[in-house]
């Protein structure tokens, strides 16, 4: 049984974590391909089951791959953490050769947060249509989301309709204590802004598509 | 007067053989969905044909997105508790422990044994109506009508259970951080028993009507075959994954809730192919019926919440109504959220459509910072692109069928 002092030892390029429930180690981005493959090869760690990405807005580096792999012999999890080396267009290493599951969770990646992941196949937006200009769970992405124009160019020429944001920003919502009951359905604590009159627009710079 | 004309037809089979190597066939793309009963939901497959076989499949999902992980990021603990419903919106009750259970490993907090059965009992019943209504429609995909009518009506008598029990049919959001909504009404278990005894005979009758059907199982049989390497390499979890003769079970490999208290077994395919993922379900049913016998006839009595989860579980209603310190912490986690410390976890529970993973990050309050789905539906589907091709397009809806995925999850 590898646990996390383990690999340390013999990978000198790794740096531990600390974590509360599952081992969890950092891995240089040009050396994650060679680690992946060893614990896949060596450890019998043989399945990918996640793989995520954390924004952390402020902080550099900003963005952080999460990837969790669990042993189906051994049944322990491991954690490995890739930081991207740049905040501006950050990149990793794709997975999706050695883990055919990580094809998938790798599009989502790029498709949410606009992290491009070299040699993969087909590294394309998954959840979110071909031409949408932003990643939603970047952190200066605003809940309610931005006004954009529908995916079918036909269909907007027709009904002159977008995507508009929700009309509920500002995060937990209040209910005023008084007035008519019709008056006091929860709303955003933001009331700058009515559905009749919209919010005051705040730019956010749209993020260029590769 | 008409001559009469004697007309051979010779050795048809030989001479529509040839004539299959002549005919010459063109590449044909089709799309089926976003909305198509075959598809289960919204999912859009992009096909190209070959006469009648599929040569390429590409899924393209999205269609249902909703944000779901945006949204947790604005929004306390317990407040996103009924988000959970709407994942596998077929197994709500399910998800709710499953999220439940990250959290609280994160905040470190185990629950009384009584809590832990009530979640053991309610997971194996989600399980049961998720797997009743997957095989029955699984049935109709494959053709047999019937057997989805017995498997319905089943459903809906659990669905009286859980009304019973959470106040809602479908989306129950029962959990609560450290703890559940409520304790069991009275009787409420005595019900749930009547119901396990009075199953297995319409699984029964189900059972004679699909596991020996000729029909079924020539279209299940040898189709869609996944082997070993690939549901490893590909995620797969679940029914899917033991189907294909792996053996892993997070209830028995990692247990949760106190699972490991029960005793059942865990079914295991051994060539991986539709026939087999239905096998493994139908087994399943009865062992999930085998865990809830167990569980009621040993329903520990005691508290059903952690008492000791301060600023997280909110305390019992009288005592807020009567007591100036329980009502300040009530309103503090109304308010404010459970408060739940600095850290990072992943967790998965065993759902019935697979491993559902939690990966929560933490910056203390009561919002988390980040907050992964990890959804069975979504890892199932992605190896359709490299199963589909080979088949006949009448066998993708029973591919389809087999793998019992659901697009509120996969698409979240």
């Amino acid at each position: 049984m590898q646990t996390a002092p383990e690999f340390l030892r013999n990978y000198d390029f790794l740096s531990e974590r600390e974590t509360g429930d599952c081992p969890s180690v950092l891995c240089p981005a040009d050396r994650v391909i060679e680690f992946v493959k060893e614990l896949r090869d060596v450890h019998g760690y043989d399945m990918l089951v996640d793989l995520t990405a954390v924004d952390w807005d402020k902080e550099s580096p900003r963005f952080m791959v999460i990837c969790h792999f669990l042993s189906s012999q051994k049944h322990l999890y491991l954690r490995v953490a890739v930081n991207c080396p740049e905040d501006e267009s950050p990149e990793v290493p794709s997975l999706a050769e050695i883990f055919p599951a990580a094809d998938w969770h790798e599009r989502e990646c790029f498709d949410m947060f606009g992290i491009r992941f070299k040699d993969h196949p087909n590294l394309k937006r998954i959840l979110m249509w071909d031409d949408y200009p932003y990643y939603p769970l970047r952190k200066e992405f605003p809940l309610a989301g931005i006004e954009t124009p529908l995916p079918s160019a036909e269909i907007a020429e027709v009904t002159g309709t977008k995507v508009k944001p929700a009309p509920m920003m500002g995060g937990p919502f209040v209910a005023p204590a008084e007035g008519h009951v019709s008056e006091s359905e929860p709303r955003a604590r933001d009331e700058s802004w009515t559905e009749d009159e919209p919010k005051p627009a705040k730019k956010i710079p749209e993020t260029k598509r590769q | 007067m008409k001559q009469k004309t004697e007309i051979s037809l010779g050795d048809v089979a030989s001479r529509s053989a040839q004539a299959e190597s002549e005919i010459p066939t063109e590449r044909m793309a089709l799309n089926v969905g976003p909305s198509h009963p075959t598809t289960h939901g919204v999912l859009r497959l992009l096909i190209e044909m070959d006469g009648d076989v599929v040569t390429k499949c590409e899924p393209v999902i999205g269609y249902l997105h909703r944000g779901d992980e945006k949204i947790a990021e604005s929004m306390t603990y317990n407040q996103f508790v009924p988000f959970t419903d709407r994942l596998d919106y077929l197994a709500p009750l399910a998800n709710n422990v499953a999220y439940a259970i990250a959290v609280e490993q994160l905040a470190s907090i185990t629950i009384p044994e009584r809590g832990q059965a009530l979640r053991v009992l309610i997971c194996e019943l989600a399980r049961l109506s998720s797997h009743l209504l997957g095989l029955g429609v699984y049935g109709m995909d494959a053709g047999a009508w019937t057997p989805f009518m017995y498997t319905f009506t089943e459903r809906e008598k659990l669905y009286d259970l859980f009304e019973k029990l959470t106040g809602a049919r479908f989306t129950t959001s029962y959990t609560r951080i450290g703890g559940v909504a409520r304790d069991v009404p009275e009787g409420w278990l005595g019900e749930v028993k009547k119901f396990c005894n009075e199953l297995p005979k319409t699984l029964n009758d189900v059972d004679k009507l699909l596991t020996r059907n000729r029909i079924f199982y020539d279209r299940t049989k040898g189709v869609g075959t996944i082997s070993k390497e690939d549901a490893l390499a590909y995620g797969l979890t679940g029914a899917n994954l033991r189907a294909c003769g792996i053996d892993l079970d997070l209830r028995k490999d990692k247990p949760y809730s106190g699972y490991e208290q029960y005793d059942f077994d865990v079914p295991i395919g051994s060539t991986g192919d539709c026939y087999d993922r239905y096998l493994v379900r139908m087994e399943e049913i009865y062992q999930s019926i085998r865990i809830c016998h167990q569980v009621i006839d040993k329903f520990p009595s005691g508290p059903w919440y952690a008492e000791d989860a301060e600023k997280i579980f909110a305390p019992p209603k009288d005592k807020i109504l009567t007591s100036m310190e329980e009502l300040i912490q009530n309103f503090m986690i109304v308010t404010e959220g459970p408060q739940i410390p600095e850290g990072e976890v992943y967790f998965e529970a065993e759902n019935p459509k697979g491993a559902l993973g939690f990966f929560i990050v933490s910056k203390g309050g009561g919002v988390p910072y980040r907050m992964k789905i990890r959804a069975p539906s979504f890892s199932a589907l992605s190896i359709l692109e490299k199963m589909a091709p080979g088949h006949m397009l009448t066998d993708l809806t029973v591919i389809l069928g087999s793998l019992d995925f659901v697009m509120g999850e996969c698409d979240r």
